[in-house]
Parts: structure tokens; C-alpha cells; sequence
């Protein structure tokens, strides 16, 4: 007994050697810290791609942790990047944002940003993309490409994110197919494959043969592939997980955005920033369409994406009429920023209820 | 039109029930002999990537599901040793496996993670599988639906007809007896617990393999913890560990139709996705609510160890 205690303490010994040995740092490295494994499609997985890109383009060393707790712990790991001497460190999940700020007060001279939060700090800049905007053309999509038109969307928690996603996407439907409904079904959890596929089989048996998710796994494509309708991706282009099914997917796109906060903080230019950025920078884009998108609709759809870049065209122009019949938003008006962080309803064509 | 959602609902209750009971009924074994073993997350989670990638080189499920089953032997026979043998914590060591399983599947699941595998067709039972509104829901399955019927009636059998099931529970109820007339008590708990464990890979296999063909980290979602908590509050019962199961499944079905229909019910989804759980646990407690029955059906010895004397 007493040889194996020894020998398991030894392997400890090396272990933890090794995994020292392996957080040693170049000067100017990049942290970036991930919420889920990076895994081959979603969230973090767009995040990853744009830190590759940040390599490939400026030569910096970058370094992750992946599957960090939105709690103590990621305190834990956002200063252990400041302490060994990033200088620039992206936090890439809604959770982490009192942590980073907490830290970001302890190290001035490190460049601190955080994606989807609100809160900036001196030296914390924030970072999120207009997701709505994709969500708006895939609604266009479904809402000419129904047959039953009954669209299915599986979501995950009621936050004004979810639902400025939910709304573009059956106004998108409504502005070509005034009898387009929405189903909406909340899984109350980011991630668990088996409910996503559930929901995404209910969905079906309701009658949608158009479903989305806002969840983190690619079920409710491959459930759609299964089940004969038509999906659409988010976060990535899931088309490899339902090749018939996938019509193309809202894609998050992070890399330029990274980039250039980096070559700001190396030229010394950097001052912390609120940058809500879509299809102008972008960071919002569509997957390639697939081959069942007639060709005037795919013709159509890349019309939209010019006025969507050239700002010619938003999702939430007026009128904008909620699901009871009020008018939020007048006709000639485009909902503002602040109105659209504070979205809590869904809107007319959705016919499942808010569920609070 | 009714028929048919009601039908749909049916349907998927079964297939969401099913990994519950075959997991749930594995433990029940080791349960009733006295072993608690609180790992079945983690023996799911290496049976479900086992199978997976299995299933994935070889392109059959069958020897996918073999793999998975395999997997989870492996995972309990290491707790067997532990708890059985060294006399270590049950409760610990329960703990420590579902630990470990969890993390060495998201390990070993890296490079799978892009994989996806096609979808096993369901078996149509000619006839049956015709019937109004049931047929379909439960005569055109997976395989593992009909496999975790056949289970479930071959262990009524084995627990309450064989004489072998009699003394798996004798060995639960009081091992220094079961012991002191000669039956080796150490190496049925072997037995019952590497049992566990095998049902448990073919819960895991199930999820991997037919309900959702693909491996992600975490897939497992809490599904073992719920075949536990379903063993306890079925109070050792097989019949009401399927009830529990399918009414588990159920809810949660059934929460999904009401949220995606036009029904004008103001319940908060946070609520409606514990439903489930709320229903299993209290429908399950009122149908054990008479203690003798449950001192009666729960195993004394379990969680103890036991060291045979000479």
C-alpha cells in the first residue's frame, strides 16, 4: 500500500511538471478564455477560429482554456493570464463579465475585453455581434420555402439575445409570407443534445417543416435531416451534420475584430470600446446556400445581405407589432439599441406564449 | 389529427424513457445485492463514446452497443475492486467513477467529435405495429426499446421466481448470513455490480448511438443521476422504476407540446422543464408512501461493506 501512495505521488509530481512546463508564456501573448470545449462546430468553436486567424495574421502567441466555469474559477483563470503577462485577454462568455472586471482593476496595463456583456471598465473594452441580423434572412428564407407554414424554433433561455433571434426570424418570414407562424420551444439549458432533439421532433409533429435552434449542439439539424424538413445552423455552418436538410446557417465571425484590438494595444492606440458589431464589419454572415434555395431566392437573399451591409436595411424597421397587436415600434422608425436589449416579447406571427 | 399527436407524445416517451430503465434496472441489481454505486453518469458517458466509436469504424451498431456494454463493465469493475475487494467508500468511490467517466469519455471523444453516424431504422413488428394510435408508438422502435421490455420482465423473474435472484437479495438484506450458509457473498456483489455496469454502457450506447447518433462532450446530460434517484424512489421495484421512467419521459414530452402548441398556459419554462422531475419524484413517493413496504424492498446492507469473516 504504502509503495503505491508513493508512486501515485510521484506521477503527481510529474504531471504537475508537465503541466507548468506547459504554461510557460512569450512576452506578448493573447489569453483567451472559452466557456464550452471548442469541439468541432458552435460557440466556442467560431471564437477558436477567429483566435487562429489572430496568429495567422499578427504573428502573436496566443494561449486558451477551454470549459471554464462561469464562476470563481474563471476569476481564478482570467488572472493568471494577467499575472503571467498577456497583454490582451478576451473572456468569451456572458458570465465572466464582474469577474474580468474585478481583475481588469488589478492589472491597468493589460487590455481586458469581454464578449456579450455590458459592463466596460478602464481598461475592459465589450464585443458583440447583431446574431438578429442572420436570424433575419434565414426568416426570409423559411417564410418563402414553407409548405405548412408552421417554422419551429428550439431556444434556449428567454434573454434578450434568444429573443431578438426569434423575432428577426419571423419577421424575416412575415415580410415575404404574411401566413407564416412561429412554434417556439425553450429547453432551458445551452446544451444537451437529447432535449435540443426533442424539442426539434415535437416541433415536427406540430407541423413545422422550417426549425432553428438557439442552443449549443447541432441535434436539431440532424434531426431535421432525419425527419425529411429543412433546418437552418447557428453559430456554424452545420451543413457537414444534415447535408440535405442544412440551408445554410447564421455564422459568427470574431477573427477581424480580434485582429484589430491587437494591433491597436501593440501601436498603443487601444481605449476600450463598445463595438456591437454585424453584416458592416463583417462579423455576421450566412453559410453557404444550399442547392434547394431556388435560384431567385438565393439572388434575393444576397440583395438583402448588401443592404444589410450598406445599412440600408433593418431587421426591426417599423412597424414592429408585437404578438398582442401593440405597435412597438411606428411605421418610418428603426428600433434602437437600447430597445433591443430590453426585447422581453415576441412578436406577432409567433403563436406559442412568452413563458413568463 | 388528435390520435396522432397523442400517438407522437407516446412515441417519444418511449425513447426517451428507455436509457432511464435500462440504466435504472442494471442498478437495481447492484442495489439489491448492497452495492451502491453512484457512477452511472460516468459508466453512460464511456459506454456512449465506446459505442460511438465503435460503431463508427466498424459502421455496425450492434457491435457499437457490444462496445458500449463492454465500456461500462470495465468502468465498474474498477469500482468492484475499489469498493468490493479494497473496501473503499461506496459513496466516495461512486462519486470518483462518475467523475472520472465524464472526463475520460470527453478525452478519448476529441477526434469523434466532428463524426456523425447514420441512423439505425427502428424495427417494425409486422401487424402490431399497426394498431390505432399505440401500434406505431410501440411496435416501430429501436431494438433497445424491445431489449429494455425483455429486460425488465426477465428480472421480475430473476428477483422474485429463480432461486439465484433470492439470494442476490439475501445478500442485500444481511451478507454476514447469506455468508455464514455458504454463498460467496463478495463475488455475487461482483457479479451484480459488473451487471450494473453493463447496463449502464448500453444506457450510455443508446444515447450515442440511436437517440441522438453523434458524440459530444456531456451528452449524458444528468441521465444517469435520474436513473439513480428513479432506483431509490421506486423503492427498489422494477415495476415502478418503469413508471417512473416512462412518466419521466412523458412529462418532459408532453412539456414540449404544450410549449410549442397555441394552448394559452402561463407557466414559466424553468418550471415546465422541471415538471418532469417534480411529477416523477412525488407520484413515485405517494405509490411507496407505506414504509413497510419500503423497509421491505429496501435492501438493508447496501452501501456497507463487508468483509467475510474466514
Amino acid at each position: 500500500m504504502r509503495f503505491t501512495k508513493i508512486t501515485i505521488r510521484k506521477l503527481a509530481l510529474v504531471l504537475l511538471a508537465g503541466a507548468l512546463s506547459g504554461t510557460s508564456f512569450a512576452a506578448d501573448n493573447v489569453g483567451f478564455v472559452y466557456v464550452s470545449p471548442i469541439g468541432d462546430a458552435g460557440w466556442t468553436y467560431q471564437h477558436n477560429l477567429g483566435r487562429l486567424q489572430l496568429e495567422k495574421e499578427t504573428g502573436v502567441t496566443t494561449s486558451y482554456v477551454e470549459n471554464v466555469a462561469e464562476g470563481a474559477d474563471a476569476e481564478r483563470v482570467i488572472r493568471e493570464m494577467a499575472k503571467r503577462g498577456d497583454k490582451v485577454i478576451f473572456a468569451t462568455s456572458f458570465g465572466y463579465m464582474n469577474y474580468m472586471l474585478k481583475v481588469s482593476k488589478s492589472f491597468p496595463q493589460t487590455a481586458f475585453v469581454h464578449v456579450t456583456g455590458y459592463k466596460m471598465g478602464k481598461n475592459m473594452g465589450l464585443v458583440n455581434a447583431r446574431f438578429y441580423e442572420g436570424r433575419y434572412l434565414t426568416g426570409v428564407i423559411a417564410g418563402e420555402m414553407t409548405q405548412s407554414n408552421v417554422l419551429g424554433y428550439v431556444a434556449a433561455f428567454p434573454i434578450p439575445e434568444v429573443l431578438q433571434g426569434i423575432n428577426a426570424f419571423i419577421k424575416g418570414a412575415r415580410s415575404v409570407n404574411p401566413k407564416a407562424e412561429l412554434r417556439v420551444i425553450w429547453v432551458n439549458s445551452w446544451y444537451d443534445p437529447g432535449k435540443e432533439r426533442q424539442a426539434a421532433m415535437t416541433l415536427i409533429s406540430q407541423g413545422a417543416d422550417m426549425v432553428t435552434h438557439h442552443t449549443d449542439s447541432t441535434a436539431v439539424v440532424q434531426a431535421a435531416e432525419e425527419e425529411g424538413v429543412y433546418a437552418f445552423g447557428y453559430h456554424s455552418d452545420m451543413s457537414k451534420y444534415g447535408p440535405r436538410a442544412h440551408l445554410t446557417a447564421t455564422t459568427h465571425h470574431w477573427g477581424d475584430y480580434y485582429v484589430q484590438t491587437v494591433k491597436e494595444v501593440q501601436a498603443g492606440s487601444w481605449t476600450p470600446s463598445s463595438v456591437w458589431g454585424g453584416y458592416p464589419r463583417g462579423m455576421i454572415k450566412l453559410a453557404p446556400l444550399n442547392d434547394a434555395i431556388p435560384a431567385e431566392l438565393q439572388a434575393r437573399i444576397h440583395d438583402l445581405e448588401k443592404q444589410l451591409t450598406e445599412r440600408k436595411l433593418h431587421p426591426f424597421a417599423g412597424p414592429v407589432i408585437d404578438q398582442a397587436g401593440k405597435t412597438i415600434v411606428p411605421a418610418g422608425k428603426n428600433m434602437s439599441d437600447d430597445e433591443l436589449n430590453k426585447m422581453n416579447y415576441y412578436l406577432q406571427g409567433v403563436v406559442s406564449k412568452i413563458p413568463n | 389529427m388528435e390520435t396522432s399527436i397523442l400517438g407522437s407524445i407516446l412515441f417519444a416517451t418511449i425513447v426517451a424513457g428507455t436509457p432511464l430503465i435500462i440504466v435504472a434496472l442494471g442498478q437495481l441489481i447492484a442495489e439489491k445485492a448492497g452495492v451502491l454505486n453512484l457512477g452511472a453518469e460516468g459508466m453512460m458517458a464511456m459506454g456512449a463514446i465506446a459505442a460511438f466509436a465503435v460503431t463508427l469504424h466498424s459502421g455496425n451498431p450492434w457491435l457499437g452497443v457490444l462496445a458500449g456494454m463492454l465500456a461500462g463493465v470495465a468502468m465498474s469493475f474498477i469500482f468492484a475492486v475499489v469498493v468490493l475487494t479494497l473496501m473503499g467508500n461506496q459513496v466516495a468511490s461512486g462519486l470518483a467513477l462518475s467523475i472520472l467517466g465524464v472526463g475520460l469519455s470527453a478525452f478519448i471523444g476529441k477526434p469523434y467529435e466532428s463524426e456523425i453516424l447514420p441512423t439505425v431504422s427502428a424495427i417494425r413488428i409486422p401487424l402490431l405495429a399497426d394498431l390505432p394510435v399505440i401500434g406505431n408508438a410501440l411496435f416501430n422502435q429501436q431494438a433497445l426499446v424491445y431489449f429494455s421490455w425483455a429486460l425488465f420482465a426477465g428480472m421480475v423473474w430473476f428477483l422474485y421466481r429463480s432461486r439465484a435472484g433470492l439470494v442476490l437479495r439475501a445478500i442485500g438484506e444481511s451478507p454476514s448470513a447469506a455468508h455464514s450458509i455458504g454463498f460467496p457473498v463478495i463475488r455475487i456483489r461482483y457479479l451484480a455490480t459488473l451487471f450494473g455496469g453493463a447496463m449502464a454502457g448500453i444506457g450510455g450506447a443508446f444515447l450515442s448511438v440511436f437517440y441522438t447518433p453523434l458524440w459530444v462532450e456531456g451528452m449524458v446530460s444528468g441521465r444517469g443521476w435520474i436513473a439513480i434517484a428513479l432506483v431509490v424512489f421506486a423503492t427498489w421495484r422494477p415495476f415502478r422504476v418503469l413508471v417512473g421512467a416512462y412518466l419521466f419521459g412523458g412529462v418532459m414530452v408532453a412539456q414540449l407540446f404544450v410549449q410549442g402548441s397555441d394552448l394559452d398556459i402561463n407557466i414559466p419554462s424553468q418550471l415546465l422543464s422541471a415538471l418532469p422531475y417534480l411529477a416523477t419524484i412525488i407520484v413515485l413517493v405517494i405509490i411507496s408512501r407505506d414504509r413497510n413496504t419500503v423497509r421491505l424492498n429496501a435492501p438493508v446492507s447496501l452501501g456497507q461493506p463487508y468483509r467475510p469473516e474466514a
